[in-house]
Parts: C-alpha cells; sequence; structure tokens
C-alpha cells in the first residue's frame, strides 16, 4: 500500500506528538533528578547528584523497595503455579462447571481494584480475622497475577494442540513425565512473558495495596505516594522514578528480544 | 493316551491369538455416533487398512486402540489382553501421527530415542538404538537436526523411526502419507511394505486414498458412517463389493439400479459392473448377445484421454449413465468420439449383485 506524501507527513507528525506526550515527561523526571532547586525550578541552573545520594541512604525508600521485591516475586511464583495448573485444567480436561471456573478466574483483572480492595480488607480482617501484613498483599496480588500466567499459559497450550502430548504418551510416558519432558518446554517463553507481566502489575500496584498492606509493609508506590507532596521528598521520589523507569525497561526489552528468538526459530 | 492330556495341547496349538481384537466398539460425541457396531480381529504380522472418507469412524477406531480416546462401548484386546480402560502409555501399540508430532525442542535423534528415555535406559544405549533406527529409514545423517529443519518426507521417516525403535507388536498409522506429494507418497509406500515385511509387526492403517490401501493391505475395512461396511482381502473389496457405497468409493464402478437390471439381466437387484470389463463395439455390430454374455446400444457423451487408454462416458437408450475405459492397444483404440452410436457388451460373470445397503 502506498501512502501520498502529504498522509505520510501527517502520520510522521501524528507518531512523533503521540510518543512525545508519552516521553517528554518521563524524561521531565529524569532531568528533575538531578536538579539542584528543591523546588524543582525549570530550567535546572546545574547538575547535582544529592537527592541520589540521600535516596540511596533513605531507609523509607530502601526498606518500600524489597517489600514491593517481596511480594511481585512470590505473588508472581504463586501465580506461576496457580496460573499453569489452572490453564491445564481448563484446556486439557473436562469437567463439571468447566466454563464457570473459566469466567472467575478470569474476573479479577476486569474487576476495579477498589472494589478487589475492600472485598479483600473485609475478608482477612472481618471474616477470617487475618492481620493485614506482607502476606495479605501477596494473596491480594496473587488474585490478579495468575490471570496473566493463565491467559498465556491457556493461549500456548490451545495453540500448541494435543498431539505432542499424545506423542509422548503413546510413546510410554506418564502423565508427570509427558509435563516435564513436552508440555513445560513448549511453555517456557508464555510463563516468562505472563511471569514478567504479573511481575510488573504487581510491583506498580497501589489501590489494591492500600486496602490490603498491614501496618510493617510498605510498597514502593504506596512509598511515593505518601512522599510526592512532602517538599523535601519531592526530589528523592523523582529519584525514585528515575529507578522504576530502569527497572520497567529491562524486562520489556528481555520479552521483546525473547518472542523474536521464538520466532526467529520457528 | 486318553482325552484329558490331549485336549489342552490341541487347543493351543489350534487358536492363533489375535494380534488386535476388537467387539462391539461404539463412541459418541455428544449426540453424534463416530463409531457403531465395529468387531475386528487383526492377525499377527498383517497389514490391515481401515479406508472411508473423513468422518466415517475410522481415525476414531485407530485413537481408541491407541488409547486417546476411551470407548463408549465395547471392548479392545491386545494379544488377548484386555486394554479398553488402559492409558495410552500402558499398551504396546504406537502410533505415526499424521501431522508427526515430532517435539520441536528436542533434536532428531532425542526425538527417536524419547521413547527409550522415558523407559530408563541409559544414554549410550538410548543413543545408539535410536541411531539404528535412523539408520534404518535412511536418515542416520541428520541426527543432530532439529525437526523444523527437515522435509515433510524426512519428517514423516522421522515419526516411523521413533515409532519402531521401541520394536512394538503393532503399529497404528494414521494417514502418514497424507501430507506427502505424489511422487514421495509412492515412494513412501513401497519404503513402509517393505519396513512392514521386514520388521514382521501388524500394520494397522488409516487411510482414505482407496488406491493406497489396495496396494498395501493384506485386508481392508471399508467404513462409512461410523460402520464397517465391508471387510476382506483388496481383492474381495474390489471384485465382490457388497454394497454400492463400497463400488463406487473403490474405484469407479457402473451402478445399475434395479429397472436396469430388470431390463439387462432379468434380475430386479441392484448390480455393479467395473468399467475395464465394457467393451465397446460400433454401431454396426449387430450380432445377438453371445451366451452369457450382455449387450445394450449406447450413446458416445464424452470420450477422455488417460495416457494409459480412454475413459468413454456413454449413456443408454433409457438413461443410464456407464463408464467404460479402454486400454490403449496402439492402433485404432479410442476412435469414439462424442455422439456416436455404440453397442456395450459385458460378460454376466463379471457383473457383481449388490447387497442392500442396511439401515
Amino acid at each position: 500500500m502506498t501512502l501520498s506524501r502529504t498522509t505520510r507527513r501527517l502520520l510522521a507528525g501524528l507518531t512523533f506528538g503521540v510518543l512525545a506526550l508519552i516521553y517528554l515527561p518521563l524524561l521531565v523526571v529524569v532531568v528533575n533528578s538531578v536538579n539542584p532547586s528543591q523546588s524543582m525550578t525549570w530550567p535546572p541552573d546545574g547538575v547535582t547528584f544529592e537527592w541520589w545520594r540521600r535516596a540511596a541512604h533513605s531507609a523509607g525508600a530502601r526498606d518500600a523497595l524489597v517489600t514491593s521485591l517481596q511480594v511481585a516475586v512470590i505473588a508472581t511464583a504463586l501465580a506461576l503455579v496457580l496460573g499453569t495448573l489452572l490453564a491445564l485444567a481448563l484446556q486439557r480436561y473436562s469437567f463439571f462447571g468447566k466454563h464457570s471456573v473459566n469466567l472467575l478466574v478470569i474476573l479479577p483483572i476486569a474487576l476495579p481494584g477498589v472494589v478487589t480492595g475492600i472485598a479483600l480488607n473485609n475478608g482477612f480482617k472481618g471474616i477470617l480475622g487475618i492481620d493485614l501484613s506482607l502476606w495479605t498483599i501477596v494473596v491480594a496480588h496473587a488474585t490478579f497475577c495468575i490471570v496473566t500466567v493463565f491467559n498465556n499459559v491457556q493461549a500456548r497450550l490451545r495453540r500448541m494442540g494435543t498431539s505432542l502430548e499424545e506423542a509422548s504418551a503413546d510413546l510410554g510416558a506418564g502423565v508427570l513425565t509427558t509435563f516435564r519432558l513436552v508440555t513445560l518446554p513448549q511453555l517456557r517463553s508464555a510463563l516468562l512473558a505472563g511471569g514478567m507481566l504479573a511481575f510488573a502489575l504487581s510491583f506498580d500496584e497501589i489501590i489494591v495495596t492500600t486496602f490490603t498492606a498491614g501496618n510493617g509493609a510498605t510498597t514502593l508506590p504506596i512509598w511515593i505516594l505518601n512522599n510526592m507532596f512532602r517538599p523535601n521528598q519531592a526530589p528523592v521520589v523523582n529519584v525514585v522514578a528515575v529507578v522504576l523507569i530502569v527497572f520497567s525497561i529491562i524486562p520489556v526489552w528481555l520479552a521483546q528480544r525473547l518472542s523474536s528468538d521464538v520466532e526467529a526459530a520457528r | 493316551m486318553s482325552l484329558s492330556t490331549s485336549a489342552p495341547v490341541a487347543a493351543t496349538e489350534a487358536v492363533e491369538v489375535p494380534a488386535i481384537s476388537i467387539r462391539g466398539l461404539r463412541k459418541t460425541f455428544g449426540s453424534v455416533t463416530a463409531v457403531d457396531h465395529v468387531d475386528i480381529d487383526i492377525a499377527n504380522g498383517e497389514f490391515f487398512s481401515m479406508l472411508g472418507p473423513s468422518g466415517s469412524g475410522k481415525t476414531t477406531v485407530l485413537r481408541m486402540i491407541a488409547g486417546f480416546e476411551a470407548p463408549t462401548a465395547g471392548t479392545i484386546r491386545l494379544d488377548g489382553t484386555d486394554v479398553t480402560r488402559s492409558a495410552p502409555f500402558e499398551r504396546d501399540v504406537h502410533t505415526v501421527f499424521q501431522d508427526y508430532a515430532l517435539f520441536p525442542h528436542m533434536s532428531v535423534l532425542d526425538n527417536v530415542g524419547y521413547g527409550l528415555r522415558v523407559r530408563g535406559l541409559g544414554k549410550k544405549e538410548r543413543r545408539e538404538r535410536a541411531q539404528q533406527a535412523l539408520d534404518k529409514v535412511r536418515l542416520g545423517h541428520l541426527g543432530d537436526r532439529r525437526p523444523s529443519q527437515l522435509s515433510g518426507g524426512q519428517r514423516q521417516r522421522v515419526a516411523l523411526a521413533r515409532a519402531i525403535v521401541l520394536e512394538p507388536r503393532v503399529l497404528l498409522l494414521d494417514e502418514p502419507l497424507g501430507a506427502l506429494d505424489l511422487k514421495l507418497r509412492e515412494q513412501m509406500q513401497v519404503e513402509l511394505k517393505q519396513l512392514q515385511r521386514d520388521l514382521g509387526i501388524t500394520f494397522v492403517f488409516v487411510t482414505h486414498d482407496q488406491e493406497e490401501a489396495l496396494t498395501l493391505s493384506d485386508r481392508i475395512a471399508v467404513f462409512d458412517a461410523g460402520r464397517i461396511q465391508q471387510l476382506g482381502s483388496p481383492r474381495e473389496i474390489y471384485e465382490n463389493p457388497a454394497s454400492a457405497y463400497v463400488a463406487g468409493f473403490v474405484g469407479t464402478t457402473n451402478l445399475l439400479d434395479a429397472a436396469t437390471s430388470q431390463r439387462l439381466l432379468g434380475v430386479a437387484d441392484e448390480h455393479a459392473v467395473r468399467p475395464e470389463r465394457l467393451r465397446i463395439t460400433d454401431a454396426r455390430d449387430t450380432a445377438p448377445a453371445a451366451p452369457g454374455d450382455v449387450r445394450v446400444d449406447a450413446t458416445v457423451t464424452e470420450t477422455i484421454y488417460l495416457g494409459t487408454g480412454n475413459r468413454v462416458h456413454l449413456r443408454t437408450a433409457d438413461g443410464t449413465e456407464l463408464v467404460a475405459l479402454e486400454q490403449s492397444t496402439g492402433a485404432a483404440a479410442g476412435q469414439e468420439a462424442r455422439g456416436d452410436r455404440v453397442t456395450v457388451r459385458f460378460a454376466r460373470a463379471d457383473v457383481v449383485r449388490l447387497t442392500a445397503a442396511e439401515s
């Protein structure tokens, strides 16, 4: 399809405008992290690493980062196991209530976070009588992390078909051996993609976390929210934001490289 | 010698246990009956084909023998042992899949060695035996490749090697040549037949290609609508089709309905006669039918040149369509043109009476 010169220019301009709208604010955050003025006057009149030093020594930010990583890692691990099992059950077996289970599994990702948050808060404190802690955040996050793993694995299983697994059984492999030697290797990139997405979702989740976090457990997004409007902490928040940007780019870049490897191998 | 001592000896000698014995097999998917009333005994070392159009139930029978589908009713015995409810990995049968189903993440050699691996054989022995199996299908030099780097015919052979390396008593083949082009298919047919003879194992071969079934098999079961329409040797099936369906599906045939049969043969039943049994003489041939012969006047509606001969389409005075195959004899054959009035003759002995199809 060939486009006229004017159309091409128009589309190029539009692309540039949208990308600028997305990335310029991010650039401002990066620049502000080295802005000597505490009130972030623009344009900055120099470069300082004072905020970076302060951030590195901020116990609050460091603890929040560790908490976030813990929650994200555990919730992702939980989601990988449960999501894969669910996908296998729903894609490879038939049983009573299969379609209802399928719907109920996917629902949490569509539910407003506020609803999930209130419901879980009531459930934990009121019904189960559990004190909120790091573990209540993990469980809360796992409810929607499972969905991303489940969706990826289910799509892969559907595309894979059953003939490889049948061939394995036909050659004498039991159910577990077939899963280990045939199904799991085929699922590897789907698990990686689903896992990274789950990790990213958990890492920046704020609404559900607000309702399910105990006193001792502050995740990074909550810490940022709490410190953003404190004048003397604002520059440190910028630094933390830059760190987050870097951390988010790496998995996306990895995922893209990985999926292009998979395409090339086909 | 008393009867009580001799009787057991005689019994063991007399009855050979079939490699596969199927009784009353039935399979329904929801409200659809895919397989019904199937009884088959397949002898050791037999090349047995299940022939039929897609949806006729032949593949479902194969999948039930392999254990991928559980029968709704009926039993399946392998060497006399009831395996109806056994899992696929508990049965000593192996399948060559239509889409080959090679493991894409393993090398060709690891694919072939897979069955040995899950049986706990050591790496060294596994590789040796896998290599031998690959040599047998003439792919010994490609062990390091990935399945994706092979051609269709090569993948087909890897799938074969992967199954035969386990030395099964029975090999199930689900349209194994369906994805190959004609030349390769003919070559693989010869190789399959040789392999089966060399290994002496039972082959159960599913195909929709009647020519393939006729040339390869010891016996054929013709399937339609979930049932076996006829079971017999290729010759029996071709020369003596049991029904109009079998006659039409295996090769081409001229069906004579009851009215036409009454007029030509004096019997009001459905009959069939193969095109190569019709002889065409020109209209000046006014000699009456010889004893045991049938003669009918017809008009040529089309003549198609086949290289090895001609296919002549005819219509008799009462509107019955006939097809005749004329072998090319070099000289005057193939002179009939559209619209020519000719005489068709065939021997009564070549006419097969069809039993009315049940149900």
